[in-house]
């Protein structure tokens, strides 16, 4: 055993280098990737919802929904898809939490607990898989928007519409990161999500413009951070109106960032 | 204190209390662990033990007291502790979606192995406890028996000086159990240094060498497996004679002995012996005078120690375990008794 054994006086602890974080951090990318390759249908909800949403939205609605934008299908095409780009960030936000959830629960989470290795890392690790399946998603939902018509007008903006999208999904991950340690099971997680994220998905200018919505819903959907965020990615894409979404929503990440990111840590920290 | 004291000690709690809102899980515990033995910490459920557990591998604050574990202070020096321990509980656990030689690489890696390393330490051990085989397959298609021995395994990358063995074989079958038990003496006989907590009075008594009862969040006794066994109870002598049929005629001459005790002298049949409480030397004594000076000729001669349930029966007063398998699933009930 090492002379440590032995000291008397109580030294502080010591700290973590930076590449330690950063290994400790790579060797959990691995794991977060060895589940997907040890169960591929995980992947699924990644490539489906993306073709499913865009596929329903355009054939069902958008003839019907494109006539009142002044055109048809097209004209819808061109306002649904960033809008489907825009929700593409709370699915990283969910998985997250109910990843973490699963974690806490199997003890899987106690073991690195027991291990010299600072907590974040494993919140790092995990925030980087959920990113890369994000971008496999938001490629897939491109693919199939080009495909049914989609016109990329301004490239650059597709990027930093998809860099909005992360970010306002890194913000709302922390809102799922508390469910994820307060909740009982990753089910409660998720139906929990559901009921935060419906009313928010729908009640915005996500799938449809809010012009003829009636005046009270219409002032929600107008203070809804989807909605900025659609209209963001609308505008970024396509060269419409771009400031007001923009920066609509960077303040509500910040907002959501500065309450819940205290609250899920606190969460985390005290967990027992 | 009465035990062996030449050893430094790797695992010392002065005073440790956590509560759940009104419940004292720990109230006031003392324990200290030398260097190299296998301390076994014995209670029922909802005793505090994984909540000690918890405490001592950093994963829970303790509300007062202090605890250090090869000189680190649990709460003053968790990240330098957490590097000299080893942890396989009920609840701390590998990952399931994981292959097992892919858990014991990841352990590896977060404990700072160079990769070269950390491989060679994933096969090292999954040989070493007969895993190999299954080194590739996902942990959850393991049975009970080889998923503790991963946990095992996984708790030993580290060459940890202080390993936590969190009620190590509760809800395996006999034989399984009797699996993991070999692997824990084989890890103790490399000289680390073991806490177990168990509630299985039998463990107790394969693994430890010194125990500490616990009940409701006190230490109610301690002090080396035999001494404790001792301190409690009386011995029971059985006495053989060499030929079966003397077994009647030998209970006869020892109820005319009678001493204290001797009306519950049993007669074992399927060994041919008899079996004799005595409460002391004198008794001993006068038992082996007995049957001497009645021309009986005995085969073999033996003291039995009380098994460990008789000692907590009397330490505590009431009966120590629920049913072996009366754990509910998700068994957090230390924690869920807020």
């Amino acid at each position: 055993m090492s002379a440590a054994t032995f000291s008397t006086g109580i030294k502080a602890d010591a700290r973590i280098p930076l590449r330690a974080h950063v290994r400790h951090t790579g060797a959990l990318v691995r794991r977060n990737l060895l589940w997907i390759r040890q169960d591929p249908e995980s992947m699924f909800d990644a490539i489906l919802f993306p073709v499913i949403f865009t596929l329903l939205f355009v054939y069902v609605f958008g003839g019907s929904i494109g006539q009142s934008l002044g055109g048809g299908r097209e004209q819808y095409v061109q306002y649904i898809v960033p809008g489907l780009m825009a929700m593409m960030g709370m699915n990283l936000a969910q998985s997250v939490g109910t990843g973490f959830n699963q974690d806490f629960n199997s003890g899987v989470m106690d073991r690195f607990r027991s291990l010299p290795i600072g907590r974040g890392s494993v919140l790092f690790a995990k925030i980087s898989v959920e990113l890369l399946r994000m971008l496999i998603a938001t490629t897939i939902l491109m693919v199939v928007g080009v495909l049914v018509g989609f016109d990329i007008e301004n490239w650059p903006g597709l990027f930093a519409a998809v860099g909005l999208s992360a970010v306002f999904g890194s913000a709302l991950m922390w809102v799922f990161l508390t469910l994820g340690v307060v909740m009982r099971n990753a089910q409660s997680v998720q139906a929990m999500g559901f009921l935060v994220l419906m009313p928010l998905q729908f009640g915005s200018s996500i799938f449809a413009p809010p012009g003829t919505m009636p005046g009270w819903l219409r002032r929600f959907t107008e203070y809804n951070p989807l909605s900025t965020l659609a209209d963001a990615a609308r505008g970024l894409m396509t060269h419409g109106p771009v400031a007001h979404g923009l920066w609509m929503t960077l303040a509500w990440s910040a907002g959501i960032t500065a309450v819940m990111a205290p609250v899920a840590i606190h969460k985390f920290r005290t967990k027992t | 204190m009465t035990l062996n004291n030449t050893k430094p000690s790797a695992v010392t709690v002065r005073g440790l209390v956590k509560h759940y809102g009104e419940t004292r899980a720990l109230d006031g515990v003392d324990l200290e662990v030398r260097e190299g033995t296998v301390m076994g910490v014995l209670g029922p459920n909802g005793a505090g033990k994984t909540t000690l557990v918890r405490i001592l591998s950093t994963l829970l604050a303790p509300d007062a007291g202090q605890a250090t574990v090869a000189g680190y202070d649990v709460v003053r020096q968790p990240r330098q502790l957490r590097r000299v321990i080893g942890l396989t509980g009920q609840y701390a656990s590998v990952d399931e979606k994981l292959p097992g030689w892919e858990n014991l690489y990841l352990i590896g890696r977060l404990l700072d192995l160079p990769r070269k390393e950390a491989r060679a330490r994933a096969d090292e051990l999954l040989e070493r406890f007969s895993l190999t085989e299954a080194a590739r397959r996902p942990a959850r298609t393991y049975s009970g028996g080889m998923r503790r021995r991963l946990d095992l395994a996984a708790s030993m990358i580290g060459r940890p000086a202080v390993l936590y063995l969190d009620e190590p074989t509760t809800g395996l079958d006999p034989r399984t159990r009797n699996e993991v038990w070999d692997e824990v003496k084989s890890m103790v006989g490399d000289g680390v240094t073991v806490l177990l907590t168990t509630q299985y009075m039998e463990e107790a008594e394969q693994l430890a060498s010194e125990l500490t009862v616990v009940d409701r969040g006190k230490v109610i006794a301690n002090g080396a497996v035999e001494e404790l066994k001792a301190k409690v109870g009386g011995r029971t002598l059985r006495v053989q004679p060499a030929d079966p049929l003397q077994l009647r005629p030998l209970a006869g001459v020892l109820d005319e002995l009678g001493i204290t005790g001797l009306a519950t002298t049993t007669v074992d049949t399927g060994t041919g012996s008899l079996l004799v409480p005595v409460l002391s030397d004198e008794q001993l004594t006068a038992v082996v005078g007995a049957v001497t000076a009645h021309g009986i000729t005995i085969s073999s001669i033996t003291t039995e120690l009380p098994s460990l349930d008789e000692v907590f029966l009397s330490l505590t007063g009431h009966r120590a375990s629920a049913p072996r398998d009366a754990r509910p699933a998700d068994s957090r009930e230390e924690v869920a008794a807020v």
